[in-house]
């Protein structure tokens, strides 16, 4: 009983910690989506220069770990001169590595959409600029709204990898908590609830908006 | 006016090149890729006038699909010219060299041309009233309550106007078709393409399309109709265009081209659809 007790006694105080997990998912995630639309559309684009641009941001993005990525912007870049507080350096980490996923997400999305669909729109008047951002993208939202949704999930996960750039989260809040009482097995249990707590109905929600996409597709 | 010229097609070539990729192994031991090349259009003149139906035949294969593409552009020619109501399509020409347009142009070209397609192409993720009103919206730049004025009595036209607010997922296959129609038409074209539009629909389904397109016919709203409904094209068209193998072999009146045909393919062609006998 004594654990029990103990691990929601923990919890108030991981609580607390909460508020900077959502500032660093949304932030993150709407980067994430302006940055990953403009990838994607570099990867189509028909100018060779754009392509190798957004091909080599997602080579280098992909082929290293998203913690190095995070140190590299929490301790590195001061040395050029360039210092970022903890959350924003978060912010930014989290939202240039999953824009290089997202990216993907909206490309594959993006060449989904049949072809009748851009033959019509331009049938109709419509120029190829046009068709893509009236008819092309807004059918490949709905396409993604899924895959969009799981990434987010993982995302508010990977939040628990700013804690090394000093940035107060979940994990962070634990492991001071940790150093000051020791309760290590009632406090991480906490944390993981906490966690589960958070992520388990967004995944319902994500269940639902891909049903409601398919249904209409 | 009864002969002013809406679509002039001229001597047009197309040819389909498709480039087989070679396999590694034939990469490795470097062998040259293969490309394939169709002509698919060996010089076609057709000439429609304001008001006038017509109706291409001609077995799969001939062009007839290709050259109606051409006409709005979506298909490029390799030779020839195209006018639609005295507008080179695809082309500005400076100094009798012809220079390839800017996409806004060609747009512009195409809202004056109505193209239905055989698979419909509704817009997936809007209804049926918000198809007809989109390019209303985005292209001629009318305000909802102006598009939506322009909208519904077109869809009324079609028949569908207790189904406009339906999904495509919503509708049958002759309903999409008719709201593929009707969203053409709200554009105000001054020609009608149709593309095989009943090709894809179930045998049940086929009437009502083509009562609409007969309905349009009637209203004096000049078309050019690519079809296998024989019966249909000897109802409805002013003349008769038949294809076979990237040209025209013979055109005229249906009166006369579906009891006398002169050309051997064209009397291949109606003999194979029951038309002659065999």
């Amino acid at each position: 009983m004594d654990f029990i007790t103990n691990t929601l006694a923990v919890f108030p105080a991981l609580l607390q910690a909460v508020p900077v997990v959502v500032q660093l998912a949304l932030g993150a995630m709407a980067l994430a989506l302006v940055l990953g639309l403009l990838i994607a559309l570099a990867r189509i684009s028909s100018i060779k220069i754009l392509r190798g641009i957004a091909t080599f941001y997602l080579e280098v993005i992909r082929g290293t770990p998203l913690l190095v990525q995070l140190v590299y912007i929490f301790f590195v870049l001061p040395s050029i001169g360039v210092s970022i507080e903890p959350v924003p350096a978060g912010i930014l980490g989290l939202g240039l590595n999953y824009a290089a996923y997202l990216s993907e997400v909206f490309r594959s999305a993006i060449l989904s959409v049949e072809h009748g669909q851009t033959e019509a729109a331009l049938s109709l008047g419509y120029t190829p600029t046009k068709t893509l951002w009236k008819v092309v993208i807004p059918q490949s939202f709905v396409v993604s709204m899924g895959p969009i949704g799981n990434y987010f999930i993982a995302m508010i996960k990977d939040t628990a990898l700013t804690s090394v750039i000093a940035v107060t989260e979940i994990l962070k809040t634990a492991n001071i908590l940790n150093s000051q009482t020791f309760q290590t097995t009632a406090i991480y249990t906490a944390a993981a609830i906490l966690y589960l707590i958070i992520s388990l109905p967004l995944s319902r929600i994500v269940v639902v908006l891909e049903r409601k996409a398919r249904a209409n597709g | 006016m009864a002969d002013e010229t809406i679509i002039d097609v001229h001597d047009v070539h197309k040819t389909f090149v498709s480039e087989t990729k070679p396999t590694l192994w034939k990469r490795l031991s470097g062998k040259p890729h293969v490309q394939k090349r169709v002509e698919v259009l060996k010089g076609v003149d057709l000439v429609v006038h304001r008001g006038e139906t017509i109706a291409i035949l001609g077995s799969s294969g001939s062009g007839k699909s290709t050259l109606l593409r051409c006409i709005n552009k979506l298909e490029t020619i390799d030779a020839g010219r195209i006018y639609v109501n005295g507008h080179l399509i695809g082309y500005e020409e400076r100094g009798g060299e012809l220079i390839a347009e800017k996409a806004s142009i060609t747009a512009q070209k195409r809202t004056d041309i109505g193209f239905v397609f055989q698979h419909f192409n509704l817009f997936l993720n809007k209804t049926a009233l918000g198809n007809v009103m989109a390019p209303l919206r985005d292209v001629k730049k009318l305000s909802a309550a102006e598009a939506r004025k322009v909208a519904v009595p077109n869809l009324e036209m079609v028949g569908l106007g207790d189904k406009m607010d339906n999904y495509p997922s919503k509708l049958s296959g002759g309903q999409k078709q008719r709201v593929a129609i009707a969203r053409a038409l709200a554009m105000e074209p001054s020609v009608m393409l149709f593309d095989e539009p009943t090709s894809a629909l179930d045998p049940e389904l086929v009437g009502e399309v083509l009562s609409v397109i007969k309905k349009i016919a009637q209203q004096g709203t000049t078309m050019v109709i690519v079809t296998h409904e024989m019966q249909f094209a000897r109802d409805i068209a002013d003349r008769i265009v038949v294809m076979d193998q990237g040209v025209i072999v013979e055109e005229g009146p249906p009166s006369r081209i579906f009891t006398a045909p002169q050309h051997p393919k064209t009397r291949a062609l109606l003999s194979r659809s029951g038309i002659l006998p065999a």
